[in-house]
C-alpha cells in the first residue's frame, strides 16, 4: 500500500519544527532552573545578595551601648534605635562619613503618642494641640528614656477617651479612684501594673439598690430581682451608663 | 474609589487587552465549530460558508497572541512559557495549545482543504507567483483520486480532533478565570463552559455577518437557506448561552455569600452600562427577540418567516447586536472581576485611555488587524470556487 | 491502486521503517535534552556561607492589640525594599477598623497608613476601632505559585515566597489570584513586586525591616514548627487566626487578637 504523498511530506515539516523547538529549549532554558524547585535557583541567590539599609538595633549598640542599656531599662525598650534615626546601614558600614538624623521636632513624636481613638487602650497619648504646644517633646522627655516629668495626676492623662465619655453620664462626678484602685505602680509601668475592677453586684449596689442610703439621686433597683443571673456591667456601661 | 479597597488593589491589571483575548479565540473556536457542523455533521445548507469560516478562524487565531504580547510586562520573554510551563499553571498550557492549535488543526485542515486548488493554480501560474503557491503545496502535487481522498478524510479527521482543540483553545481561558479562588466574581464552575457557549455565538454571529458582508462586496446573493440556517443555529446557542448565563445568577442570588453584597453595588453602579444594556438588553434579549421573530422552530410548517430582504436585515442586525453583546460579556468577567475589591468592601474605577498601550486605539486596530488578514488570505486561498472560473 | 513511478510515492512499510530508524537514531539525543538541565547543585540557593535554608522555615505573628497604626513599617519597608513610592504599591500596609455601635464596618489605609492615620472625626458611635497591618502570608499553600505560567514566582525551601524578577514575564496572574492583595505590578521593571519577608535581612540572621522598626512589638518575626522562637511563645499565648481560612492557602502570618471583621 503506497502512501498518499501528503504524509511524507507533513511528517517532515512537523519533525523539522519539533527539533527546532527541542534544540531552543536546550539552549535556552536557565541553567540553575529546577534544582529545588520550579524555579530558577540562581534567582535566591540575588534576592539574598540585595543591600541591608537597616542594621538593626544589635549592631548599633555594638558601640553605643551606653545609651542601648539605658533605652532597654526604660519605656521605649521596644523601640529599636533605627524607628528615630532612620536606616543606618551606611552609619555602621562608614561611622564617619555618615552621621544619623537625630528627630528634634514635635512632629515625630506625634506620629505615635498624639491621641487616636483606635490606639489600644491605654497607649501613652496626647492631645498635641493642648499638651505644651511650644516645647519640644525632648525638652522634659528623654526620648531613650522617657518618662512624664512629673507623674500624671488624672487618670485622663492616658486614658482620655473613658474620661470624656464619663464627661457625659452622671458619672462624671464619680472619680475613678470610686471603682478602681490604682497602685502608684501603674503610673509608671501601666501594663505590668493594672487597677483593679469591681468584682460583684453589689459594688454598684452601694448605689443603686432600693435599700442603698448613698447618692440620693442614683436610680434604684432591686438588687436581688433585678436580672439577678447578670453582672451589672454586662448592660450598664459603667463609664456611661445611660448610652442607648 | 468608594468604600475600602487594598491599596495594592487601585490599579487594575488586567485591561482592554485581555478582555480582547478571550473574544478574539472565541471567535476562532466559534467559527471552526460552525465549520465542523459541514465537515462532521453534514449541515449541507451551511456548506457555502465553510471555506470562509476556516480562513475566518486562522485569520483571528493569528492576531490573538498580540494582545498577550502587548499586556505583558516583558513580552521578550514570553518564549518562558514553551521552555519552563508550570504544571499546575493553566495559562502555562496557552502557549502549547495555541501551538497545537494553530498547526495541527487550523494550518493542516486549510492545507488539506485547499491543496487541491493550490496545485491547479500553481500549473496556471508563471515565475514567482507559481513557485509561491507551489511552495504552499509543500510539493504535494499528487491530484489522483486516491490523494484526493485521503485530503478529504484527513480533513475529516482532523475536524473531529479539532472540535474538541476549539473547545480547550477557548475553555482553558474560561479556566483560567474559573479557577481562581480568590476572586468570587471569576470563581465558578460554570466559566469555561459559559465562555464556550458565548464563543459560539459570537464565532456563528461573525460568520454570519462576513458571509453577507463578502456576498454584497462581491455583488452575488446570498443563499437564503444557508443564512436562515446559520441563524437558527445561532438562535439555539443563544437559548443555551443565555440558559447558563441565568443559572449563573440565580444560583449566586441564592446562595447569597458574603460577596454578594458588594458584587450586587458592582452590578448596579459600575456595570450597569456594560452588564444590564449591553450585555442583557441589547447583547441578548433584543436578538434574542429579533431572531425568534423569524425562527422557523416557533412557527407552525417551519418554515423562516418574512421576505428574505427583512430576515437578511433582521440576521445582520441581531448578528451586529450579538457580537456587541459578546464583548461586553468579556468585559463584565474581566474587568468587572477587578472593579471590587478582594476586602469586599469597596469599588475602584477603571480608567480606559484612548491612545496608549491597552487603549481604545489598539483594540480597534487589533480587531481591524484580523479583517485585514481575512482579506490577504481570501487573496492567496480564495474561498468560492467560481474564482477558477475567471481569467486572471 | 499504486501506481509505480508516481511522483513522491513512497511505500507504506518503506516510510514506517525510515521514520524508525530516524526515530532510533535521535533516541538518545532526544532524552538528553528533553531533561531540564540540573544547574550546579553546589552555589545555587547557597545565599551565605552558612546558612542552611533546609534548617528554616518562617512565619510571623501580628498582635492587633499592639499595633498603635503609625506606620513606621510601612516606610521602613518601602526604603529597605525599594518599593516605588506611590499610593498604589505596598508590600505591607496598616488599615483601621471603625466598628459603629449599630455594626456598621469602616475600614480605610490612607497611603497605606505610611503618615499614620487622622484621627476619626467622631469618637461617638464608635464600638470599637483598632488597626491591622497587613503583609504577604507567605502561604504554605500559595495560590500565586500555583498560576504563574513560567514558574518565576516559587517557594523558597525556607517558607519565603519570592519572585524571580529576570523571569517573570509580567502576566500579572499571580497578582490576581493573591486573596489578600499583597502583590503589585512594579510601574517601571514591569514585573511582579510582593513582601520578600527581608529575604536578605533574614538570611543574615536580622529580622524583616518592619519588625526591625515595629515600635510596640506588634510583628513578630521567627521559625513555625519549633520551640525556640519568639513566634512559638506567641503561638502558645494568643488564640491565632490567619485570614480567609476558607481558602486553604494556608497562610503562616498569625493574628492575635484579631476581629471577626477583618477580611
Amino acid at each position: 500500500m503506497r502512501l498518499p504523498q501528503q504524509v511524507p511530506r507533513l511528517a517532515v515539516v512537523f519533525a523539522v519544527a519539533i527539533l527546532v523547538l527541542i534544540g531552543a529549549r536546550t539552549a535556552l532554558i536557565p541553567a540553575t532552573f529546577g534544582t529545588f524547585g520550579h524555579y530558577r535557583a540562581a534567582a535566591v541567590d540575588s534576592i539574598a545578595a540585595r543591600a541591608v539599609k537597616f542594621a538593626g538595633r544589635q549592631e548599633c549598640e555594638e558601640c553605643h551601648d551606653d545609651v542601648g542599656s539605658k533605652r532597654l531599662a526604660g519605656n521605649h525598650r521596644g523601640v529599636g534605635c533605627e524607628v528615630c534615626h532612620g536606616p543606618q546601614a551606611g552609619h555602621v558600614a562608614a561611622p564617619s562619613d555618615v552621621t544619623p538624623p537625630a528627630p528634634r521636632d514635635r512632629s515625630f513624636c506625634v506620629r505615635c503618642h498624639a491621641y487616636n481613638a483606635s490606639r489600644p487602650t491605654g497607649f501613652p497619648q496626647i492631645d498635641p494641640v493642648t499638651h505644651n504646644p511650644l516645647k519640644a517633646c525632648i525638652a522634659c522627655h528623654d526620648p531613650h528614656a522617657p518618662v512624664p516629668p512629673t507623674v500624671p495626676q488624672e487618670c485622663s492623662a492616658c486614658h482620655g477617651q473613658i474620661a470624656r465619655l464619663k464627661a457625659l453620664s452622671h458619672h462624671v462626678n464619680l472619680p475613678c479612684v470610686t471603682c478602681h484602685s490604682v497602685p502608684q505602680e501603674h503610673k509608671v509601668n501601666p501594663r505590668a501594673v493594672r487597677p483593679t475592677k469591681p468584682v460583684n453586684r453589689s459594688f454598684c449596689g452601694q448605689c443603686h439598690d432600693q435599700a442603698a442610703t448613698r447618692v440620693k439621686e442614683a436610680p434604684r433597683i432591686d438588687l436581688a430581682t433585678h436580672y439577678q443571673r447578670y453582672l451589672c456591667w454586662q448592660c450598664h456601661y459603667p463609664h456611661y451608663p445611660e448610652a442607648k | 474609589m468608594q468604600g475600602y479597597i487594598y491599596p495594592n488593589e487601585y490599579e487594575l491589571q488586567w485591561g482592554l487587552l485581555i478582555v480582547l483575548y478571550p473574544y478574539i479565540t472565541g471567535l476562532v473556536a466559534g467559527a471552526f465549530i460552525l465549520a465542523s457542523l459541514e465537515r462532521v455533521f453534514n449541515v449541507k445548507e451551511v456548506q457555502p460558508t465553510y471555506r470562509l469560516a476556516l480562513l475566518t478562524a486562522l485569520a483571528f487565531l493569528l492576531v490573538a497572541p498580540l494582545p498577550l504580547l502587548g499586556h505583558l510586562g516583558h513580552p521578550e520573554r514570553s518564549y518562558e512559557i514553551f521552555l519552563t510551563p508550570n504544571r499546575q499553571s493553566a495559562m502555562a498550557m496557552f502557549g502549547f495549545v495555541y501551538a497545537w492549535y494553530l498547526t495541527v488543526v487550523l494550518l493542516l485542515e486549510v492545507w488539506f482543504e485547499w491543496r487541491k486548488d493550490l496545485v491547479l493554480r500553481a500549473q496556471a501560474a508563471h515565475g514567482v507567483r507559481k513557485w509561491f503557491l507551489y511552495a504552499l503545496t509543500l510539493g504535494a502535487t499528487d491530484l489522483s483520486e486516491r490523494s484526493l481522498r485521503f485530503d478529504d478524510s484527513a480533513g475529516r479527521v482532523i475536524t473531529v480532533i479539532g472540535i474538541p482543540s476549539a473547545f480547550l483553545l477557548h475553555g482553558y481561558v474560561g479556566f483560567i478565570f474559573g479557577s481562581v479562588k480568590a476572586n468570587p466574581w471569576w470563581s465558578s464552575v460554570l466559566m469555561p463552559v459559559v465562555f464556550l457557549f458565548s464563543a459560539i455565538v459570537s464565532g456563528i454571529a461573525l460568520v454570519l455577518i462576513l458571509y453577507m458582508l463578502t456576498s454584497l462586496l462581491r455583488s452575488r446573493p446570498v443563499d437564503m437557506p444557508c443564512v436562515d440556517k446559520l441563524a437558527s443555529f445561532l438562535f439555539y446557542a443563544m437559548i443555551i448561552d443565555v440558559s447558563l448565563e441565568m443559572l449563573d445568577f440565580l444560583h449566586r442570588l441564592y446562595e447569597s455569600e458574603e460577596s454578594i453584597g458588594i458584587l450586587s453595588q458592582m452590578i448596579s453602579s459600575r456595570l450597569f452600562l456594560s452588564l444590564i444594556v449591553l450585555q442583557l438588553v441589547i447583547g441578548t434579549l433584543v436578538p434574542l427577540v429579533l431572531l425568534g421573530s423569524t425562527s422557523p422552530a416557533l412557527r407552525r410548517g417551519g418554515a423562516a418567516r418574512g421576505s428574505p430582504e427583512l430576515r437578511r436585515l433582521i440576521y445582520l442586525v441581531a448578528a451586529v447586536l450579538v457580537e456587541i453583546g459578546i464583548f461586553s460579556i468579556r468585559w463584565n468577567v474581566v474587568v468587572g472581576g477587578q472593579l471590587f475589591s478582594k476586602s469586599l468592601r469597596g469599588l475602584t474605577v477603571y480608567k480606559v485611555e484612548v491612545l496608549g498601550s491597552e487603549g481604545v486605539a489598539i483594540t480597534f486596530g487589533l480587531l481591524a488587524l484580523p479583517l485585514l488578514i481575512l482579506w490577504v488570505l481570501v487573496k492567496v486561498l480564495p474561498p468560492w470556487t467560481e474564482v477558477e472560473a475567471r481569467s486572471t | 491502486m499504486s501506481e509505480p513511478g508516481a511522483p513522491g510515492g513512497l511505500n507504506r512499510r518503506q516510510f514506517v521503517e525510515t521514520a524508525l530508524k530516524a526515530c532510533g537514531a535521535a533516541a538518545p539525543l532526544l532524552v538528553a535534552v528533553i531533561r531540564i538541565p540540573a544547574g550546579g547543585q553546589e552555589a545555587a540557593g547557597g545565599v551565605e556561607a552558612g546558612y542552611d535554608p533546609t534548617g528554616h522555615y518562617y512565619g510571623m505573628g501580628i498582635d492587633i492589640n499592639k499595633c498603635i497604626g503609625c506606620g513606621r513599617c510601612v516606610a521602613a519597608c518601602k526604603t529597605e525594599n525599594d518599593v516605588p513610592a506611590d499610593a498604589a504599591h505596598f508590600n505591607t500596609w496598616v488599615e483601621r477598623y471603625v466598628i459603629e455601635n449599630d455594626g456598621d464596618v469602616t475600614v480605610d489605609s490612607p497611603n497605606g497608613g505610611i503618615d499614620g492615620f487622622p484621627p476619626l472625626e467622631s469618637e461617638r458611635g464608635t464600638l470599637r476601632s483598632f488597626f491591622v497591618p497587613k503583609l504577604c502570608n507567605h502561604c504554605a499553600n500559595p495560590p500565586c505559585v500555583q498560576v504563574c505560567p513560567v514558574g518565576a514566582t516559587f517557594s523558597t525551601r525556607d517558607g519565603v515566597v519570592l519572585v524571580d524578577e529576570k523571569y517573570c514575564i509580567g502576566c500579572r496572574y499571580c497578582i490576581q489570584a493573591c486573596p489578600y492583595g499583597a502583590r503589585w505590578f512594579h510601574p517601571t521593571k514591569r514585573v511582579a513586586g510582593k513582601c520578600t519577608l527581608c529575604y536578605h535581612r533574614i538570611t543574615r540572621g536580622l529580622v524583616p525591616a518592619c519588625v526591625e522598626v515595629c515600635p510596640t512589638g506588634a510583628r513578630i518575626f521567627g521559625e513555625v514548627e519549633q520551640r525556640a522562637t519568639p513566634l512559638a511563645r506567641f503561638m502558645r499565648m494568643n488564640d491565632v487566626q490567619v485570614l480567609k481560612p476558607h481558602l486553604n492557602t494556608k497562610p503562616k502570618v498569625h493574628y492575635a487578637n484579631m476581629d471577626g471583621e477583618v477580611r
